[in-house]
């Protein structure tokens, strides 16, 4: 067994986006925990965001900047009564910068037990290519 | 303990200024409470997942947000009035040519027991698992359920 499978999760605190002001929605908005890759030919995004569905989640991409915005409805139905409160329910947003040479046409999305997954293929001519040398 | 009055007598100390003070705090939390709706109750440390408990009349509902596990990696138990959920999420290992910017998300083991407030019926315990959102509704014990009781009037 690795170190890293016998590790245990600890919980977290849900960031709340600071910059509250730029919000109307109301309620509390989080800012999703992402890992975001990159190989020659794509850059992937995950995004845990759970509690949201696919009709509630907007991704928007103007020039460079990706912005993730998904809603969340209360799931407590309207005559529960709170027994124990841990964690807020609330929207996510987040918004980031990409890199040159994105092929914004090919972007897919797919949204799985509340991770989004977004891949972001580059364009042809950014793909890096090693030119053989020949000799002789 | 003794508490030595300025310029009286010694008194025995069941109101002691600690005591006044415990007092405060728990009306300065009621306040708060008022003013901010109710507070977030600080879990033990280093426990996984956070939960939200509700009620209604007829069930308990324990939420967790836990995004991206599979349904059958979820074991889920009840024994009397505690509910343990343990589980792991894994994240899968990407293209080894994948060069990291942000990784945030965590992956791990995790084992929690909650306890109810009264007694379930823990043959009508349903566990659903939607949008990363996992759900356990509990029903409670027929003697756990409010009973409205008639006035009579003779």
């Amino acid at each position: 067994m690795t170190e890293k499978e016998r590790k245990e999760l600890q919980a977290r605190e849900k960031a709340e986006v600071s910059a509250a002001a730029e919000l109307t929605r109301p309620g509390p908005t989080f800012t999703p925990a992402l890992d975001i890759f990159e190989t020659d030919e794509e850059i992937t995004v995950l995004a845990d965001m759970p509690g949201v569905k696919a009709k509630d989640l907007a991704i928007d991409l103007r020039e460079n900047t990706l912005t993730l915005s998904g809603d969340v409805e209360s799931p407590e139905g309207a005559n529960e009564e709170e027994v124990l409160r841990e964690y807020r329910t609330g929207n996510y947003y987040r918004q980031f910068i990409l890199s040159e040479g994105i092929d914004q046409s090919k972007i897919e999305a797919a949204l799985k037990d509340g991770v989004l997954r977004l891949r972001i293929p580059k364009f042809e001519t950014a793909v890096p290519r090693t030119i053989p040398v020949k000799t002789g | 303990m003794i508490i030595r009055r300025i310029g009286g007598r010694p008194t025995w100390g069941w109101r002691s200024p600690v005591g006044e003070l415990e007092t405060m705090r728990t009306y300065m939390d009621r306040l708060s409470e008022a003013l901010t709706g109710p507070l977030l109750r600080e879990p033990p440390a280093g426990v996984f997942p956070l939960m939200n408990v509700t009620e209604d009349r007829e069930n308990y509902y324990v939420r967790a947000e836990l995004p991206g596990i599979k349904a059958d990696e979820l074991n889920i138990s009840i024994t009397g009035n505690s509910l343990s959920v343990a589980g792991e999420r894994t994240i899968p290992a990407e293209n080894e040519k994948a060069r990291y910017h942000r990784r945030e998300r965590e992956a791990g083991k995790f084992s929690r027991v909650v306890s109810l407030p009264s007694q379930v019926d823990t043959s009508k315990v349903e566990a659903r698992y939607v949008d990363g959102v996992l759900t356990v509704v509990l029903s409670k014990a027929e003697e756990a359920k409010p009973k409205q009781i008639a006035v009579k009037t003779s």
